[in-house]
């Protein structure tokens, strides 16, 4: 950056420990040091915990602060205790990853459609049901978990709580992400391709499902990866929606066992949660790099996975 | 130029009708159960079991529940919860203003080419499970966890400290470490959007790099601040889990313990409900903020 060529008139000359200082007193911004420094610790602290606790789930004891030797145990090894062999923890695996399939596979179709139709629609209920799609994002988790509990124990009895109630919860917070997603891609996208063919004599019918959705592929992909790693990370939809022993999820489990002197297991069913949704991101972030530098559009798809959550 | 080609039935009903789905499934899954909870706040009780039973016509509504609660807020047991929650919130996002702005202005403007490392590390949060990362802090914290034996290890303390046991230092620090990225991700996006050259205008018109950053910086990231800030305080506001992992006690008891107990307990479902629209109406203000937020953001995307 050019602001450290801007002349100074010279100071004094020092001499020590004040030499070294005083310019950084006097411009702890020229060469950010002191920020760099922040920075750093900021990630080591808000990365370390989570590292350490990953470790621990390889924790060849029953301990969860003195190491004892590298084993993996806890996830298959103990015929008992482990991920694999203990009842609770495998099926709170199996309901974790049935609620984001299922998600992934109703939110994605009605929230690609939803985004198609609020991009181009232009009559006069366009405006509320762009507002009407908004309103997920901004509502706080514990008012759609009190809501949907409520609408399930009162009114909508053909379903109980338990799967059924949270795959619908999970699919009405994601549609709106979907959404987001698809959006951004149509955006930048634009309308003139589809134009194009319907000046070569498409309908528009044709024109949607010949070009627009051929050129969206990427984004629907995405759509999928995102989906799935939100209803896999929800916890307090999940939890307010909780059937019995069979509708706990991962993160359901972590919570209520947390505090009850647990073994590593529990460990070791959080990072199975912690990679699952890293690689699918990864690989949603990587599709989306890939469209990007097709297109040389701006941005990084690292922002834009981060924006997915806004 | 948009040249129809298609049928006019077609070309009129196309896009409606692709929103169709998402809609209905909207105003069936998301109105309704928002209006449920107005109905069983105002609804009337069963008077065999208790129960809380909703009553869906307005006219009928009994708002008997809503003057019991708010003489429980303004006064009674619930006036300490309120404010609790309020002196949580407010202390944890000051800290979080402070840890997060200094990493958010590092990343975006002086991180130079390692700054596609430092946004990887600071997404890196974001993706993981919020329960897990607070999971981590109960294994560090716990009696013989690694924080008392490192305290004990360099003699800062004799013996070890029970930090899960109702200190709301905990729950503050449990709250500021588990919102921080979403905090410094949109204001990263502010400050990353603001044009050099501006700032090398005010320096080139001798502005010392400490002035220019008071007077031109920082006014410029002021939205992604209350972006960021609202993006905190909304899920703070009726946070639960936190307050429960860290501590369960009494001590720590915040709006959202209340509702959540209220709820799924099973009595008190009127009370409950009563307490979550004044809490959506309490933090109505936040959402009204960043919804249109997002509408700007939407508008500037479409050009």
């Amino acid at each position: 950056m050019s602001t450290e060529t801007v002349a100074r008139p010279a100071a004094l000359p020092r001499t020590g420990l004040a030499a070294r200082f005083t310019p950084w007193l006097r411009n702890p911004w020229g060469k950010p040091r002191f920020l760099a420094a922040w920075t750093w610790i900021y990630i080591v602290w808000s990365i370390v915990p989570v590292v350490i606790a990953v470790a621990f789930s390889f924790n060849a004891g029953r301990s969860r602060s003195a190491w004892q030797g590298f084993s993996f145990r806890w996830y298959w090894e103990d015929p008992d205790l482990s991920v694999l062999h203990d009842p609770s923890l495998q099926s709170a695996m199996i309901q974790s990853l049935k609620l984001a399939a299922l998600t992934m596979l109703i939110a994605t179709p009605i929230g690609v459609a939803l985004a198609l139709g609020l991009a181009r629609w232009r009559g006069r209920l366009a405006r509320p049901a762009n507002f009407l799609m908004l309103l997920p994002l901004v509502t706080p988790e514990i008012i759609m978990g009190v809501s949907l509990f409520l609408v399930f124990v009162h009114l909508f009895r053909f379903a109980d709580l338990g799967t059924v109630a949270q795959t619908i919860g999970h699919v009405t917070f994601t549609i709106s992400f979907v959404v987001i997603v698809i959006r951004g891609r149509l955006f930048a996208i634009g309308r003139e391709y589809e134009e194009a063919a319907m000046d070569l004599g498409a309908s528009r019918l044709q024109a949607l499902r010949f070009v627009l959705l051929p050129l969206l592929r990427p984004a629907i992909f995405a759509s999928l990866a995102i989906a799935f790693a939100l209803s896999i990370d929800d916890f307090v939809i999940s939890q307010f929606l909780v059937g019995g022993a069979d509708s706990v999820t991962i993160p359901v489990r972590l919570y209520s066992a947390a505090r009850l002197g647990p073994t590593p297991a529990l460990n070791a069913l959080a990072s199975i949660l912690l990679f699952s949704t890293l690689l699918v991101v990864t690989i949603a972030g990587l599709v989306l790099r890939r469209a990007k530098r097709r297109e040389a559009t701006g941005g990084t798809a690292v922002e834009d996975l981060a924006r997915f959550e806004l | 130029m948009t040249r129809a080609r298609g049928a006019p039935g077609e070309r009129r009903w196309l896009w409606p009708s692709l929103a169709a789905p998402g809609l209905s499934w909207l105003l069936i899954f998301f109105v309704t159960p928002v209006y449920a909870i107005l109905a069983v706040a105002m609804g009337r009780l069963d008077p065999i079991f208790g129960d809380a039973l909703p009553v869906w016509n307005p006219i009928q509504w009994d708002p008997s529940t809503f003057s019991s609660v708010f003489e429980a807020i303004f006064g009674g047991r619930l006036a300490q919860i309120f404010l609790r929650t309020f002196v949580f919130v407010v202390i944890a996002s000051m800290l979080t203003i402070l840890i997060g702005y200094p990493v958010a202005y590092y990343v975006s403007r002086r991180a130079g080419r390692w700054k596609g490392l430092f946004l990887l590390l600071i997404v890196a949060p974001f993706w993981i499970n919020y329960i897990m990362r607070m999971l981590a802090w109960v294994n560090l914290l716990d009696t013989d966890g690694l924080v008392n034996q490192a305290l004990m290890g360099v003699g800062l303390m004799g013996e070890p400290r029970n930090w899960l046991a109702g200190h709301p230092e905990t729950v503050i620090l449990g709250l500021v470490y588990g919102y921080i990225p979403f905090f410094v991700l949109p204001l990263y996006a502010a400050l990353d959007r603001i044009d050099k050259s501006v700032i090398e205008a005010a320096r080139d018109l001798g502005a010392s790099p400490f002035w220019a950053f008071v007077r031109v910086t920082l006014p410029l990231s002021k939205h992604g601040i209350l972006a960021g800030l609202v993006i905190i305080t909304l899920p703070m506001f009726g946070d639960y889990y936190t307050p429960n992992l860290l501590s369960a006690r009494a001590t720590t008891r915040m709006i959202g313990n209340e509702i959540e107990l209220f709820v799924t307990s099973g009595i008190g479902g009127a009370e409950g409900a009563a307490l979550t629209i004044v809490l959506m109406t309490f933090v109505a203000v936040l959402m009204l903020y960043y919804l249109f937020t997002v509408l700007r953001a939407q508008r500037e995307a479409a050009g």
